[in-house]
């Protein structure tokens, strides 16, 4: 492989709110500059995304190789680095953008900047990122360039007169984004003799060839045999293979110098080995300091997670073994449940996070799942003196042995258009929010910022924020700390008898409320029985709430017309079917899907 | 008629889907048709009989049951066109049951000493009520006075087997109301030999589907009081409950229904009629305009080209048939039977949900028998679904 000059490297992510465009325009990106490359090797290239969908690794590159020759006439090495485009992913999205020298801002020409364009920009320039913005959708109806520049202008401070306006959808001026990429994103910079020292900003394991390490060389040189150290976990492994994305396929190179972004594979076989944000260096050589901003990451949300088929708990350690193969973030240990049975308490980024998970498992692994209500951590402050990190509420200790709880709060910015400010704030006031201020974006639209409990917000508060803007709210947060909070446990007592797997911890002032909402549900879900079954809330040994399932009076089929007896059966199928899906808890059939109740309070409005 | 001891019983249903106006709460397949029609639909039916000719050499023919709709609604002529041609094309046993459907409103008295010497031999009259308003409401054609006159025209013409269909849980309607309506049929004179008493079920797709919510029934409570007291009233009178709705004087319980519940075989006739022979479920067109393409032409030969929904049953569809079927008889299923049926002790198969059923007291057995208990009764879709394997 030729020497590539660094001046003609660019390193660069785009950055935009979610469904403002990023995917439409990365494809058109690698369309275009993709043309270039031989016909030949974009029909191999798509066999290779084959094999490894079928392999189960990430379907999209992570980072993408293309050349493009610019209207100066010199071809230029465009790496695409794609970020994940959700809160809870937001430490990775950070790394993404310190492997990247420039960001291109995609804004949708009809909706403007919303809650995800400001966060994504701030997090951009604060990785001295050079941003360049472009206004997308310019094809619909409703765009309004103009007033989308100037509030680029105004909020974001960032130059917008030459904003391309395009359509990445139908391809209209992508030429010019192209050729910004070129102008506008600074060439990296490093020295490539220096010690290596190159930035993880993801992994994936693959089953041959054990875990992929993506990466971003700032200094120093990285080769097949270098002897390389994970600065922060400390694991040595020697380099197998080096090399570099061309739109999807791997392609191995000699080397990988300071400025490019690569792949390298080591035999390693586990992804917990080489966590994004580490810095990798020469073992025998190695750089006197790891690059910053490293941390561990850790989950912030947790669920029991139990095979609807008691038989099949093997099954889901397995998957969840080979997911976490692939997704250091994921934890999970193995619990009990009176109710469940045997299955594990999991812990995840978010609930987008859990949610992607739960689906995998069954969709991938075939698993039949019962999730409980997911919930933070919360620390408990004994009187002893011992602090305990609670993830699952049935292990809280005795109220007789806690000083104080505390639980984690994060500052959230919710972006809204003026005449919905009245009822999500009071939404969040609804949700414990502490106010903490309005920004006017322009006349009708307002930056809201508060601090709000997580627990609060892993519900459905993004659904109620939805409902009560007609979709017009966007929201973005990120972790603020710990504060004391009067918590108590909330227990679920069905036919008299406790189910663990219900109980869940709640601000008590807020406990009444649930409570309430949780037995009506309850009602809802339980079909009835031939006896009555009550259903009460209780904190300790105060009951709370109160709702009765009355006893199945009557369930007599129609009158069995003519012979037609198929009629008949597919009725008493519907019946059966809807009974496989319960759990017997005590003599009542409880549907698995009750189990997730909590989250569906519905929000009253 | 034939007698024949060699040969295997078989049930014949004819459809007739043609009634004067949609009841309100009626989804069965039926509609308002013109003469045209009417005609062209007995002649395809004739037709349909005749090709069955071959296929039921080794049959002979137990009951015969004129269904719909309104099979009364047709001229008299036809009716016994149709029965001649089932007397002619199969061996139907001598004191068969041979019954028709009426609406009170389309009886006569000519009508109905034609249907005697067609051979009916029994009379189902629906009356769902007795009160005019009810009827009203229910989309009924017929009021109870018609009823009354035409009852007494089937006595006079000598029909001894009359059914009366009744229906409780109307919209509105009180436990007061329903026990009138009980005891004046049972002030008949002679009382009908056999009622059938059904609660409403609000259908899809029907009016009352439609307008429910402007509509007031009685609850679940009320509706489980109105069973309990038919039964009570209706034993008081002589009668017996030998199917869950169903309800009957000495030996007069139908004959053509207990095919359906017992796993007998019968062949359906007619627009979307149902069937059961040879252990397999068939249907026909429930589209008028195929069905008399399929008969007006003579392309075709065999039933096997028009016969729709052709299912064989497996052994476990057969014995869950024979359990959710059988167990809507109050003397229950009995466990003789399965075994020689399926060539399995009943408890090796649903023992679990047997022992569960009587635990719980949804299920009763007895002197080799297995059958629901009233609460069972109550709760019955829940019970049989449990049969299913």
């Amino acid at each position: 492989m030729a020497i590539i000059d660094q001046s003609k490297i660019r390193n660069f992510c785009i950055i935009a709110h979610i469904d403002h465009g990023k995917s439409t325009l990365a494809d058109r990106i690698i369309e275009r500059t993709g043309l270039l490359t031989d016909r030949e090797m974009q029909a191999q290239v798509l066999d290779n995304m084959d094999l490894e969908r079928e392999r189960g690794i990430t379907i999209k590159a992570q980072a993408v190789r293309t050349v493009y020759k610019a209207q100066d006439g010199e071809e230029y090495i465009f790496n695409l680095i794609d970020t994940p485009g959700h809160v809870d992913f937001n430490y990775e999205v950070s790394r993404s953008l310190a492997a990247c020298d420039g960001a291109v801002l995609v804004v949708d020409a009809a909706q403007g900047i919303e809650a995800q364009t400001l966060a994504n920009v701030y997090l951009a320039l604060d990785h001295d990122l050079d941003v360049f913005p472009v206004i997308n959708k310019i094809d619909l109806p409703s765009a309004e360039p103009e007033r989308v520049i100037e509030e680029i202008e105004d909020i974001i401070g960032l130059e917008a007169q030459d904003a391309p306006l395009i359509s990445a959808k139908t391809g209209l001026n992508i030429d010019q984004v192209l050729e910004q990429i070129v102008s506008k994103i600074p060439a990296p910079k490093g020295d490539a003799k220096a010690p290596l020292k190159a930035l993880i900003f993801d992994s994936v394991y693959d089953s041959y060839k054990g875990v992929i390490v993506f990466f971003r060389v700032k200094e120093g040189t990285l080769r097949a045999g270098t002897k390389v150290k994970m600065m922060a976990t400390g694991a040595v492994e020697e380099v197998v293979e080096v090399g570099y994305f061309g739109a999807g396929q791997m392609i191995p190179c000699e080397e990988l110098s300071a400025g490019m972004v690569g792949y390298l594979t080591a035999s390693i076989k586990n992804v917990k080995d080489t966590l994004v944000g580490d810095t990798i260096t020469d073992a025998e050589n190695p750089c006197k300091e790891p690059l910053p901003g490293y941390k561990k990451v850790n989950p912030m949300v947790y669920c029991g997670l139990y095979p609807a088929d008691g038989a099949k708990y093997s099954d889901l350690r397995d998957a969840l073994e080979k997911l976490q193969l692939n997704d250091a973030a994921l934890q999970f240990e193995p619990e009990t449940s009176v109710a469940l049975g045997f299955g594990f308490r999991c812990g995840f980024l978010g609930l987008l996070h859990l949610e992607i998970i739960q689906e995998r498992l069954e969709r991938e692994y075939n698993l039949d799942l019962v999730t409980t209500a997911p919930g933070v951590i919360y620390r408990v402050h004994k009187i002893d003196g011992e602090m305990i990190e609670l993830t699952n509420p049935s292990n809280l200790p005795d109220p007789a042995e806690i000083e104080y709880m505390e639980e984690p709060m994060v500052e959230a910015e919710i972006m809204v258009t003026t005449e919905f400010i009245g009822s999500i704030m009071d939404l969040c006031q609804e949700r414990r929010g502490i106010y903490h201020g309005m920004e006017y974006i322009e006349t009708t639209r307002a930056l809201l910022k508060y601090d709000l409990p997580l627990n609060e917000i892993i519900y459905d508060f993004f659904d109620a924020l939805k409902s009560r803007s007609r979709g017009y709210a966007s929201f973005d947060y990120e972790m603020k700390g710990y504060v004391k909070s009067d918590l108590v446990k909330l227990d679920i007592l069905i036919n008299r008898e406790e189910v663990d797997a219900l109980s869940f911890i709640v601000f008590s002032g807020t406990a009444y409320e649930r409570g309430r909402k949780m037995c009506e549900k309850l009602k809802d879900e339980i079909p009835r029985h031939l006896f009555e079954i009550p259903i009460q809330a209780a904190i300790g040994s105060k009951v709370i709430a109160r709702e009765t399932i009355k006893a199945m009076r009557k369930d007599v089929l129609a009158k069995c017309y003519g012979g037609d007896i198929s009629r008949k059966r597919k009725l008493l199928e519907k019946q059966k079917e809807g009974k496989k899906r319960m759990r017997q808890i005590g003599n009542v059939e409880i549907p698995q899907k009750a189990f997730m109740s909590v989250l569906k309070l519905d929000d009253k409005k | 008629m034939i007698k024949n001891k060699e040969k295997k019983n078989l049930g014949i249903y004819l459809h007739i889907p043609f009634c004067v106006k949609k009841c309100h709460y009626c989804d069965f397949l039926s509609a308002p048709a013109d003469e045209d029609t009417k005609e062209r639909y007995v002649k395809a039916l004739k037709k349909e009989i005749f090709l069955y000719r071959e296929d039921l050499k080794e049959n002979i023919i137990s009951t015969i049951f004129l269904g719909g709709g309104t099979p009364s609604l047709l001229k008299e002529k036809e009716i016994k066109e149709l029965l001649d041609a089932i007397f002619e094309a199969y061996f139907v046993e001598e004191g068969a049951e041979i019954t028709i459907e009426a609406n009170p409103e389309t009886l006569t008295k000519e009508k109905l000493k034609v249907y005697k010497r067609s051979g009916i031999n029994r009379l189902s009259m629906g009356l769902q009520s007795t009160e005019e308003e009810q009827l009203k409401r229910l989309g009924r054609i017929h009021t109870y006075e018609k009823f009354l006159e035409s009852y007494a025209f089937a006595r006079e013409v000598g029909f001894e087997n009359i059914n009366v269909d009744l229906m409780s849980a109307l919209p509105f309607q009180t436990k007061e109301e329903w026990e009138e309506t009980l005891r004046k049929i049972v002030n008949l004179n002679p009382k009908p030999e056999h009622i059938s008493a059904y609660s409403l079920i609000i259908e899809e797709g029907t009016k009352f589907f439609n307008i429910k919510e402007q509509l007031s029934f009685p609850d679940e409570e009320e509706d489980r009081q109105m069973y309990w007291k038919t039964k009570e009233f209706l034993e008081r009178e002589g009668y017996h409950r030998y199917e869950i709705s169903n309800y009957a004087l000495p030996e007069k319980e139908s004959r053509h229904n207990q095919i359906y519940w017992t796993l007998g075989e019968y062949l359906g006739l007619g627009l979307g009629a149902a069937s059961y022979r040879n252990e397999s479920r068939f249907k026909n067109t429930e589209n008028l305009q195929e069905y008399f393409a399929f008969f007006e032409n003579n392309m075709i030969k065999e039933p096997s080209e028009f016969q729709k929904e052709v299912h064989i049953l497996s052994k476990e569809e057969k014995m869950e048939e024979f359990m959710f079927l059988g167990l809507r008889r109050m003397k229950g299923i009995s466990e003789k039977r399965f075994l020689n049926l399926f060539q399995k002790d009943i408890m090796e198969v649903y023992g679990e949900k047997i022992e569960k059923g009587v635990q719980i007291g949804v299920l009763w057995r007895k002197d080799g028998r297995i059958g629901l208990t009233e609460r069972g009764v109550d709760v019955s879709n829940m019970v049989l679904a449990e049969f299913l394997l």
